[in-house]
């Protein structure tokens, strides 16, 4: 239906977009390409020489590798899981009658509006730090000693921080995919006798399937490179214990000021995330077109 | 699941999403109260929830180190500049995607979101050596023109399943009228897409305001925001929670502000075409 | 838009007396330390003897800072007119070129003044490349009423094994009483300063003549081994991620009963506003293990300037002006002599005022004077600098190797493990940089 014209016109509207992203794309992204096949050290100028695949060879048997690698899908897929599932729980929550509706759902979507170092800041001083932090006190009220979770949690309280701050954002969504549920389909399968359960299994959680791989798919992409949480609260340790490949890249690129290193490390980053990035769009893909 | 409620049933939901919302909220309410405290009384055992002598001081202290006002300022030019650019951007690449969809249209939009996996620790010095070059370090509009193309993908694809939604038939009948390709979309398709576009406005606001990793490294004293306000209270020497939680309570105050009286617009359109 | 803004910033400034156009503009990036936010604080006092020099403060966190000015001088991006600096970056960076020299701060700055130890870290070529604005060594502190309580005396130079002694005399966990608190949070200007020092007492050294690292020796193992098994007996919890400003908060409220650490956080702790115990704290030397060297470090934040500035005559005026005598005078009038930035200038120690406001004066003295960055260790080694190796690598590698020392204490990987692996990171780096053939 569409006639050339349109089409033409189409193009001329697309092409800023995506002649912006291009630049913005390319011309770091072959700098950095360049600059990962240089021995390229920001604190020894006038000593780059090219050395092709040696930065690249040493990213990859960082001993640290590995562990980052497995750290950054545990912290996706801890977040996801965690936002996911609170996020469906809430928003049938706030789907109920009550009383000072629009006051909670202020409440649970305010961890959104804080930006990320001050929810690491808050969480790591005054919730988490063992002597003076609110759950050290909660700890000592009840007889406990108190637990020390960034040196013996690092991970799991990362993913606890990063996860309060997306939830709201998840609980959102399915919120809204939740309230656009047709409601007189629940009341006939109510009336034809569907346990609660049945009616969440076979009517409200395939209604909101499009939603999750929406949240899904959005927060992955924030999440890969997740970096401030980590540099704030636990700067990537004990040991690697709660490095991810961003944080990787960064003790490369900024910390030994290695420009080579670093950027042979964003590569990797970049290759590694649009692996799983494909892996994503094949599920979206799927889930959109229907 | 909206039967009709019974009084018990609503007592009960109403107690526990109260629990749970202010569960929620409760650090951040925590880091407003603590602000209120002296720094002694902020590591205080056991902590005392109301009942302490509550003082300014902390904001007397913050505001006489640090020029709350042009950090301030900063973030709202960069964060409303950096959106209205990308708006102004992704408006017409998001419609001509809905209504005039090529093969590759899909393909250009998830190669679009894919720009945002490039880690921004790895191209900083490319990037820095860029802004040195033309002149941009420490610039609001430097900024701007990053953070726009950062968010852009965000911005293109929340439109652009935003667009999809507005039924093909209107802008037929409109085109049947005659009416040229500017009037299509000033007088049928903007008033049909402003829920989404507004929406699309405040979540790339917010975004753009808590954006940490470029607006820290790319700027020194002129167009620094108020990420780099909180980078000055992060972990100074002494007893610092009260002075930290007042400073992060300002950074934070506008935005959250800004969020709460606007959920409802928010909301509407924060779909991402997942309801159909 | 921007211009309402200035005339806004115009009618907010302090110094209205000034005519903003005709003032030249010095950007300064500092660390958002107390003694730096003190200054920041003098400014009118400057404003008033320069009234054409503007100045504009960006405060920053250490590491958010050393990160900023690093990128920005390695890429000449020409933001900051007088940058805050370390001793560990000056003659690094001074070597690069990328200082200027301030062999010129005017005829009554009195450059012979400064304390020799200090002076000489900044000293490239016999040129100065940065003016120190504090200076510090680390010293024990401890609680003269916990050391009663226990039965013990602190010698003025403690060993080692007196400090493990007193600080099982001193622990009481039920009290929330630590006997020692030390950092372990890792980074190489955190636990690995302290780590650093303390293995020069023991005779270990980061490197041998040959650039091979020494992790796999006797000496790092007995350190490494001694602070794990002080700091989980008698430390406190979580000190795996507890750092200067950590333990400082805890000092303070009463909960160490020692703790070694920086020089400068003496006035922090002997400070009745901030400090609970201000009244009980005494001080020693870091201690030794009867090798010669005793565990303490050096080091100095000082202020520079970046090569290419356009206002480096102006810069240098700030300069002088901060690391002066009389800026000395000037905060002493202000907020008492003990709250003057320590450790710079011989004079201050031979000031009666200075030495009756601060009690730990001659101690910060004795401790300076007692490190030397030529030779920190026992045995000889190829690099300058007791708490660090002035290499452009040590930053990473110190960083890597204090994660693996921080686990250790988290208790997540044993101490030989923890060695094995700091080794092995070490030598795989400086193999890569070309120091191992």
């Amino acid at each position: 239906m569409a006639t050339a014209h349109s089409r033409a016109a189409a193009r001329v509207m697309i092409s800023p977009a995506v002649i912006l992203l291009l630049g913005w794309m390319i011309i770091p992204l072959s700098m950095t390409v360049y600059f990962s096949f240089l021995s390229y050290n920001l604190l020894m100028p006038g000593m780059e020489e090219f050395i092709g695949f040696g930065n690249y060879e040493y990213f990859l048997t960082d001993p640290a590798f590995m562990e980052a690698l497995i750290n950054t899908l545990l912290l996706v897929g801890g977040v996801l899981a965690i936002t996911i599932v609170g996020g469906v729980g809430l928003a049938l929550l706030l789907d109920q009658p009550m009383w000072g509706q629009g006051i909670v759902r202020v409440l649970v979507i305010a961890p959104f509006f804080v930006m990320p170092t001050v929810s690491a800041l808050v969480w790591k001083n005054m919730f988490m730090n063992p002597v003076n932090g609110l759950f050290a006190h909660m700890a000592k009220a009840l007889g406990l000693p108190p637990f020390d979770f960034l040196a013996h949690a690092p991970l799991m309280s990362i993913i606890v921080i990063v996860a309060w701050q997306w939830l709201p954002f998840a609980t959102l969504i399915l919120l809204t995919a939740l309230q656009s549920l047709d409601k007189e389909q629940l009341e006939a399968a109510e009336m034809d006798g569907a346990s609660a359960l049945d009616r969440f299994r076979f009517i409200v959680l395939p209604h909101m399937s499009r939603a999750i791989t929406v949240v899904i798919l959005i927060q992955t992409i924030f999440l890969l490179s997740v970096f401030a949480e980590i540099l704030v609260t636990t700067n990537g340790g004990p040991g690697y214990a709660s490095t991810n490949i961003t944080y990787l890249v960064y003790a490369q690129s900024l910390l030994q000021f290695d420009v080579g290193g670093g950027s042979a490390g964003g590569i990797v980053a970049v290759i590694l995330a649009n692996i799983v990035a494909i892996f994503l769009m094949r599920m979206i893909g799927k889930n959109l077109e229907a | 699941m909206a039967r009709r409620a019974t009084g018990a049933r609503k007592i009960v939901v109403t107690a526990i999403a109260w629990g749970v919302g202010l569960a929620i909220f409760f650090p951040i309410l925590w880091t407003i109260l603590t602000s209120f405290k002296t720094e002694a009384e902020a590591i205080a055992s056991p902590p005392s929830f109301l009942a302490f002598e509550w003082t300014l001081e902390n904001y007397v202290e913050v505001n006489s180190r640090s020029d709350y006002f042009l950090h301030f300022m900063n973030s709202v030019i960069i964060s409303l500049g950096s959106t209205l650019l990308g708006l102004l951007i992704a408006i017409p690449a998001a419609w001509s995607m809905a209504f005039v969809p090529a093969k590759r249209t899909k393909d250009i939009l998830m190669w679009m979101l894919s720009t945002k996996m490039l880690p921004p620790v790895g191209v900083l010095v490319p990037i820095y050596l860029m802004f040195r070059d033309f002149g941009l370090l420490d610039t609001r509009i430097g900024l701007i023109v990053v953070l726009t193309l950062i968010n852009l993908p965000i911005i293109v694809w929340m439109l652009f399943t935003y667009f999809k939604e507005i039924p093909g038939e209107i802008l037929e009948a409109a085109r049947m009228d005659g009416a040229s390709l500017w009037d299509e979309v000033v007088h049928v398709l903007t008033p049909m897409a402003v829920p989404g576009i507004a929406s699309t406005l405040l979540l790339n606001i917010i975004l753009a305001w808590n954006e940490a990793f470029w607006t820290l490294n790319l700027t020194a004293a002129k167009a620094a925001p108020l990420t780099a306000f909180i980078a000055s209270y992060s972990s100074p020497e002494g007893l610092f929670y009260a002075k930290l939680s007042a400073a992060s309570t300002l950074a934070i105050a506008p935005i959250l502000i800004l969020g709460w009286f606007s959920q409802k617009q928010l909301v509407r359109g924060l779909t991402f075409g997942a309801v159909k | 838009m921007t211009t309402f803004i200035r005339a806004l910033l115009g009618a907010t400034a302090i110094s209205l007396a000034v005519s903003p156009a005709l003032a030249e503009k010095l950007t300064i990036a500092t660390v958002n330390n107390g003694d730096m936010i003190r200054m920041q604080k003098l400014t009118d006092d400057f404003a008033a003897k320069n009234p054409d020099i503007e100045l504009e403060w960006v405060t920053l966190e250490e590491n958010v800072l050393r990160q900023r000015v690093t990128t920005d001088i390695a890429t000449k991006g020409g933001q900051y007119d007088v940058m805050t600096i370390g001793t560990y970056e000056a003659p690094i960076w001074a070597k690069q070129g990328w200082l200027v020299a301030l062999d010129d701060l005017g005829a009554d700055y009195d450059v012979d003044d400064l304390l020799p130890a200090i002076r000489g870290g900044l000293t490239v070529d016999g040129k100065l490349y940065a003016a120190p604005f504090y200076g510090e060594s680390s010293m024990v502190m401890y609680r003269k009423d916990l050391m009663e309580k226990a039965g013990l005396t602190m010698p003025d130079a403690p060993t080692w094994d007196f400090i493990k002694e007193a600080a099982a005399a001193m622990t009481d966990k039920g009290n929330e009483v630590y006997g020692i608190c030390l950092r372990g949070k890792a980074g190489w200007g955190e636990n690995m300063a302290f780590l650093s020092a303390m293995a020069n007492s023991y005779g270990a050294r980061w490197f041998d003549m040959d650039w091979k690292p020494q992790f796999d020796s006797e000496a790092w193992k007995a350190t490494l081994t001694d602070y794990l098994d002080l700091m989980n007996n008698y430390g406190p919890p979580g000190a795996s991620s507890n750092g200067f400003n950590e333990n400082l908060a805890l000092f303070q409220t009463g909960k160490c009963g020692m703790w070694i650490d920086a020089t400068v956080a003496a006035s922090f702790v002997t400070n009745p506003n901030d400090s609970q115990v201000a009244e009980h704290v005494g001080f020693a030397l870091a201690p030794d293990k009867g090798l010669g060297k005793r565990g303490n470090w050096l080091w100095a934040w000082n202020l520079a300037i970046p090569a290419g500035s356009q206002k480096t005559e102006a810069a240098k005026k700030f300069i002088a002006w901060a690391t002066s005598k009389e800026y000395l005078e000037l905060v002493a009038s202000k907020e008492g002599w003990a709250n003057v930035p320590p450790g710079t200038r011989t004079s201050l120690y031979e000031n009666a005022n200075y030495l009756e406001a601060a009690p730990f004066a001659k101690m910060t003295l004795d401790s300076i004077n007692a490190a030397d960055p030529q030779k920190p260790t026992v045995d000889e080694v190829p690099y300058v600098g007791v708490q660090f190796v002035a290499i452009p690598e040590f930053q990473g590698i110190g960083t890597a190797v204090g994660q693996q020392f921080s686990a250790a204490l988290a208790g997540t990987v044993s101490a030989e493990q923890a060695l094995q692996n700091a080794q092995q990171t070490t030598e795989r780096t400086m193999r890569r940089a070309g120091y191992i053939k």
